[in-house]
Order: C-alpha cells, then sequence, then structure tokens
C-alpha cells in the first residue's frame, strides 16, 4: 500500500491581539492508504488546526498557513486553485465534525443534503442521486430512508444525525475521511454504535481515516497509528499497540496514567499531569512541555528536542531522556 | 437529632418525580409531559460519595437541581438532615441552602464574568452573612483560594483570565466558602482536559477527606465515577435500574444496562480492546415525553422476553446492599 497523504513541516498561525498563535508549529505526518490514523492531544494542541489545514478551511485572515506541503495522492494541495480545491474537499477527502447539528444545514433536508454533493462533484442525475442516498442511509443504518430523505436535520436525533454526516462523507466514494472528535458529543452507548460503524465502514469500504480525538480509549479501539501532539507539535508516533505499551514521551505517559481506567484496580490517587498547558504565543525555546515534566533537566529548557526513531523507524518521540522514560515509564509497572 | 441522621444519613430521596410541561400555546395547556425525574429514591450516608450516571436525558441533572431546589418537584421528598426540603418555605430554604452547595460542569458560564475571582468568592460568605467584616473575607478568600491550589493573585483576575482548570477551582473555592456538608457535583470536570482532570478529582478527594464532605457526584463518565465514588446509581429514563457499592456494581453488574454502558467504554489498552466482547446496543433512548410501558429499557435490552414489556420491575434488593430493577436480576 502507497502513501495516500503525507503532511510535510507543516506550519499553521493565528495572528490575534495578544501576538502570534502557533497552532501547528512544523509537523510532518502521513496517512498510507485504508489505515486509519489517529492525532491526539488535548484542546489547543493544534490537531483540528491541522485537520482545517489539510481541507485549507483556516479561517483567514486571522489564521494561514505559513510553511510546509500537503500532498495528497501526490498534489500539493497548498498549491491547487480554490476552484481545484473544491473538486478535492467532500470528492476525495470526506469530513465528518463533532458537533453534528452545526455541520448539517437546518433549512435543507436531509436528502437534499445528501443529493447535493452527489449531483455536483459527480454528475449524477436527481434520480440517480436519490436512488443513492436511499443507499447511503442503509448503509450507516438509518432505517425507514426513503421517509427519512424528506425530514430536516431537528428532527434526527445526535447519533443519527451523526450518521447521517458519516453518510454525507462516504457518499462520493472518498479515499480519505477526516473525522474530528467524531463521537465526543455522542452518550457512551451511541458512541460504541458509531464507532463501530466507522470501523466496519473504513474496512468494508478500504477507506484511510484520521481521527482526531482527546479521548485515548477511542483511539486504542480504532487506529492503527497514533501521533501524540502537544503545542503544536507532535511529540510521539508510534503503532497504536507500542504506543500504548510503550510509552516513550512523559506526555504520553502522563496522559495514559491520568486516566482511572475500568480495567485497572481502584487507585488511592490519580497522577495528574501538575500544571497548564503552554500559552501557544509564547513558547519556550526548548521543550514546551518542561514546566509539567517529571524528567526534566537542564537541556529541555534550552534546547528543543526533535522526533528521535527509538526501537525500529516506526517508533518516534521528541525527548531528550526517552531513556530514562523507558526504564521508569510503564504505566502498568508503576501502578504495581 | 431524628430517627434520619441517626444512622449517619445525611440526604433522602424519597419517590421523586419531576414532569416537565411542553408544547401547548399562549392559551392551551401543556399538550404533554416529559417524564424526566419517574421516582426515583435513594439515600447518601454523612462523608460517603454517591455516584450517578447515565447518559444525556436521564434525569440525572434534574435530580440534583431538585435536591438543591432548584426544581421544584412534582412530587416526593428530599430530606436533608432530618427535614424536608420540598415543604420549606423560601426563607427557610436560603438558610439550608448554605450547606447544599453545587459545582457546575461549564466553568465558563458559572462565574460571573464581570467579577473578579475574588468577588466571586466572597459575595456569598457577605449575603449569608458568614464572614461579615470586609477585611477578614479577603483573608478568608485568600486562605480558601490556596486551598483549592490556587495562588492569592488569582483573586483580582477576571474568569476570562483563567484556564478551565483554575476556572473549576475558583467554583469549588466558592462552594467550600459556604462550609457545606453536601456538595452536588454536576459533572465537574467533563468539560476539562484529560490531565486537568486528574487534578480536580484528586482536590475533590483531599477536600472531602479534610472537611467531611459529602458528594453526590452525577457523571456520565463511569471510569471517572467508580474512581471517586462509594456507592453508585445508574439512571435510564428518568429511573435508577441500579444501585451498589462500587465494587459491586462494576464487578458484578446485575442490570443489562449497566453491563452495556460498561462495555460501551473504551479503554486505552489496544490488545485489550481486541480481546475484550462489546455489547453494542440497538437503537437509541426513547422519549421521556412518551416511555415505553413495562420495562423503559426493554426495548433495547439484548436480554428481554415477554413479561418484561408489560411489568414494570421495581428496584428490589438482590443482595445486600445491591438493588436492580430488572425482572431477571
Amino acid at each position: 500500500m502507497g502513501t495516500l497523504l503525507s503532511v510535510e513541516g507543516l506550519v499553521t498561525q493565528f495572528i490575534t491581539s495578544s501576538g502570534v498563535v502557533r497552532a501547528v508549529d512544523g509537523v510532518t505526518w502521513d496517512v498510507e492508504e485504508g489505515e486509519t490514523v489517529a492525532l491526539v492531544g488535548e484542546s489547543g494542541c493544534g490537531k483540528s488546526v491541522s485537520a482545517l489545514s489539510i481541507m485549507r478551511l483556516v479561517a483567514e485572515p486571522a489564521g494561514r498557513i505559513v510553511a510546509g506541503r500537503i500532498l495528497f495522492k501526490g498534489r500539493d494541495l497548498l498549491q491547487l486553485s480554490e476552484e481545484g480545491m473544491r473538486r478535492v474537499r467532500g470528492r476525495e477527502i470526506g469530513m465528518v465534525f463533532q458537533e453534528p447539528m452545526t455541520s448539517l444545514n437546518p433549512v435543507l433536508t436531509i436528502g437534499r443534503q445528501l443529493t447535493e454533493g452527489l449531483e455536483i462533484h459527480l454528475g449524477m442525475s436527481p434520480t440517480d442521486a436519490r436512488a443513492r442516498a436511499v443507499e447511503l442511509l442503509g448503509l450507516v443504518g438509518i432505517p425507514d430512508a426513503a421517509r427519512r430523505l424528506r425530514q430536516y436535520p431537528h428532527q434526527f436525533s445526535g447519533g443519527m444525525r451523526q450518521r447521517m454526516v458519516i453518510a454525507m462523507a462516504l457518499a462520493c466514494e472518498p479515499s480519505l475521511v477526516l473525522a474530528d472528535e467524531p463521537t465526543t458529543a455522542l452518550d457512551v452507548t451511541i458512541q460504541a454504535q458509531i464507532l463501530e460503524l466507522m470501523k466496519s465502514l473504513s474496512r468494508r469500504l478500504g477507506v484511510a481515516m484520521l481521527i482526531i480525538t482527546h479521548n485515548l480509549g477511542v483511539v486504542a479501539r480504532y487506529a492503527d497509528r497514533v501521533n501524540v501532539m502537544y503545542a503544536g507539535r507532535i511529540i510521539e508516533r508510534a503503532s497504536a499497540r507500542e504506543l500504548y505499551a510503550h510509552p516513550r514521551h512523559p506526555y504520553t505517559l502522563g496522559l495514559l496514567r491520568s486516566v482511572p481506567r475500568l480495567d485497572e484496580p481502584i487507585r488511592a490517587r490519580l497522577d495528574p499531569i501538575e500544571g497548564q498547558p503552554p500559552d501557544l504565543t509564547r513558547l519556550p525555546r526548548g521543550c514546551a512541555f518542561v514546566p509539567r515534566c517529571a524528567f526534566r533537566t537542564d537541556r529541555c529548557i534550552v534546547e528543543r528536542p526533535d522526533l528521535r526513531p527509538l526501537n525500529g523507524a516506526e517508533h518516534v518521540a521528541a525527548c531528550w531522556e526517552v531513556e530514562r522514560v523507558a526504564v521508569g515509564g510503564c504505566p502498568k509497572v508503576a501502578m504495581a | 437529632m431524628t430517627a434520619a441522621t441517626r444512622d449517619g444519613v445525611i440526604l433522602e430521596v424519597r419517590d421523586l418525580v419531576k414532569h416537565f410541561p411542553v408544547g401547548g400555546g399562549l392559551f392551551s395547556g401543556p399538550q404533554a409531559m416529559v417524564r424526566a425525574v419517574n421516582g426515583v429514591s435513594f439515600t447518601i450516608r454523612k462523608g460517603e460519595t454517591l455516584g450517578l450516571v447515565g447518559e444525556s436525558g436521564c434525569g440525572k441533572t434534574t435530580t440534583g437541581r431538585c435536591i438543591l431546589q432548584l426544581e421544584r418537584p412534582t412530587s416526593g421528598s428530599v430530606v436533608f438532615e432530618g427535614r424536608d426540603l420540598t415543604t420549606m418555605d423560601a426563607p427557610e430554604l436560603r438558610k439550608v441552602r448554605r450547606t447544599i452547595q453545587v459545582i457546575f460542569q461549564d466553568p465558563y458560564s458559572s462565574l460571573n464574568p464581570r467579577m473578579t475571582v475574588g468577588q466571586i468568592v466572597a459575595e456569598p460568605m457577605a449575603v449569608h452573612g458568614l464572614v461579615t467584616d470586609a477585611v477578614k473575607r479577603q483573608a478568608r478568600v485568600r486562605e480558601l483560594l490556596g486551598r483549592v491550589g490556587l495562588l492569592p493573585q488569582h483573586a483580582a483576575r477576571y474568569p476570562h483570565e483563567l484556564s478551565g482548570g483554575q476556572r473549576q477551582r475558583v467554583g469549588i473555592a466558592r462552594a467550600l466558602a459556604m462550609e457545606p456538608s453536601l456538595i452536588v457535583c454536576d459533572e465537574p470536570v467533563s468539560a476539562l482536559d484529560v490531565s486537568i482532570q486528574a487534578q480536580i478529582i484528586n482536590l475533590l478527594e483531599d477536600l472531602q477527606a479534610e472537611f467531611g464532605l459529602t458528594y453526590l457526584f452525577v457523571a456520565h463518565d463511569l471510569a471517572v465515577v467508580r474512581h471517586i465514588s462509594d456507592r453508585v446509581a445508574v439512571m435510564y429514563l428518568g429511573k435508577i435500574v441500579e444501585l451498589a457499592p462500587r465494587k459491586e456494581l462494576y464487578d458484578e453488574p446485575l442490570h443489562p444496562y449497566t453491563r452495556a454502558l460498561l462495555s460501551a467504554v473504551p479503554i486505552p489498552d489496544p490488545e485489550l480492546e481486541m480481546r475484550r466482547e462489546h455489547i453494542v446496543l440497538k437503537g437509541e433512548v426513547p422519549s421521556p415525553l412518551k416511555p415505553p410501558p413495562g420495562c423503559v429499557f426493554h426495548p433495547r435490552c439484548p436480554v428481554a422476553i415477554d413479561r418484561c414489556s408489560m411489568e414494570v420491575p421495581p428496584l428490589r434488593e438482590v443482595k445486600p446492599g445491591h438493588w436492580a430493577a430488572c425482572l431477571l436480576a
């Protein structure tokens, strides 16, 4: 399988009254065909801005992509004309956003919202588009499709709306779907339904997925590879299995340790990451995680670590102290 | 002390019902009733944490608001330290309210943006006449801020200058200022980042140990509730379907809804996730406008039998201290 999407040295900034926010500060990552890749991190780490940058939907004039390349099937999306980009959005790259109510048009019927893309992108006739829309609702498990197509988004429940958004994202048979917190607004039993649905659809249709989430559990359930972001940079990347079993960056380790888990003995106390995420307008010279890091040394304050390969090229981490993290690190050892 | 407080019970909720009328025009009566809370009973003992979990619309927040008397219940009683809050008049309630405090989910909307942190924490003390001297009040504010992990200089800041976690600390300091005995925590960490959630949970536990606080901890995150609670009640469509000591509930859940909920929670371990069985419930929560007959869970229940659609299963004590509302439990 080849590389479908390759983001290289992407820098996206926002100009605000308090200074330049370096939302995405030089990130490089890729998605293989048919693969599910996760971008994980907390609010403000740059994960959503990364996705918006790929779609070239960063709100101008405050926000702009300053540097980097976004190669999709070999073409640099940043060099495309607005017209060319419009053919990529929805046609070749589908999107699923967190809040299904705000990503649907409240004054158009569900049917119209589905058929519009089919008619514009694929040049289908209204009759063919309608037949395809019925098929798509069936695909995402919405029963009684003919009647549902005449309804408006407010007549759908949250879970049904998200199914609908997934149907729209898949409508033109894209090769990549970007899903930004696809289940965060949903209840846990509905979340389970949507996760199962997305997983089975991506397998069946061979669609690659980029999942953006803060939920480590969601990632564990369906990502092949995981990129962990902090303060606009990727600080660790590995296969999901490797990352959860052997986290090598103190931030990844801290995240995994700080959440209570249903499968572990109840702990007397949780182990939070102390302190706050940094101000993106005043990033320190060295590693951005320094003020919160238990492994920090003098070097970390003055010199910023780049991603370096660990055992095998698949696992990379941006930390000077990976060896110490590995020795003292594994969450299960720490708990015992 | 009345009988209710003698065995350490601080709060007793009995047959709590809250219906909200909806629809109808200006002159016609309501068209329908949302049965948000439909006969809920439980007790909380002094110093314990009762977790109340369920999905959105199950009535957990309304239950909390009925205890605080922010909503007047349709029927049922809320007996706090031996006195029924539902029959109290406004002046009496105001006195009791000091001892029942609340921490809200959203630290953005629950703090007045035009007041400094110092004013936010000081105001309730002035209103309730707890600390009448202004200078002493400032000292008390500083003490409280320190206790929740903020610095004295935070008193001069406005809420928008603080992060989400810091704001939630302000909300906690404001509640603590009243020297409460019961705090209703309504999703206190769900709006916060993962790394900050643990800080706030540890803080809540420390404060409980230090001041002997009692918590009603309303949340949808089952792992967080498991960590913090002594006992846990699971709500579905306005009813408690299971209530048990934490260990019992998580290790041996009796209600099929509890089992499905627990299996739906993703665990941050890909290997385990691959081996684990996931019970994916069909369909969605029915409308509380028209709850299904019989057991409210039967339309989605993987093990329902014919009887479940006809008979309402009572919440019964299946094992000592372990209550479940299921005919098959």
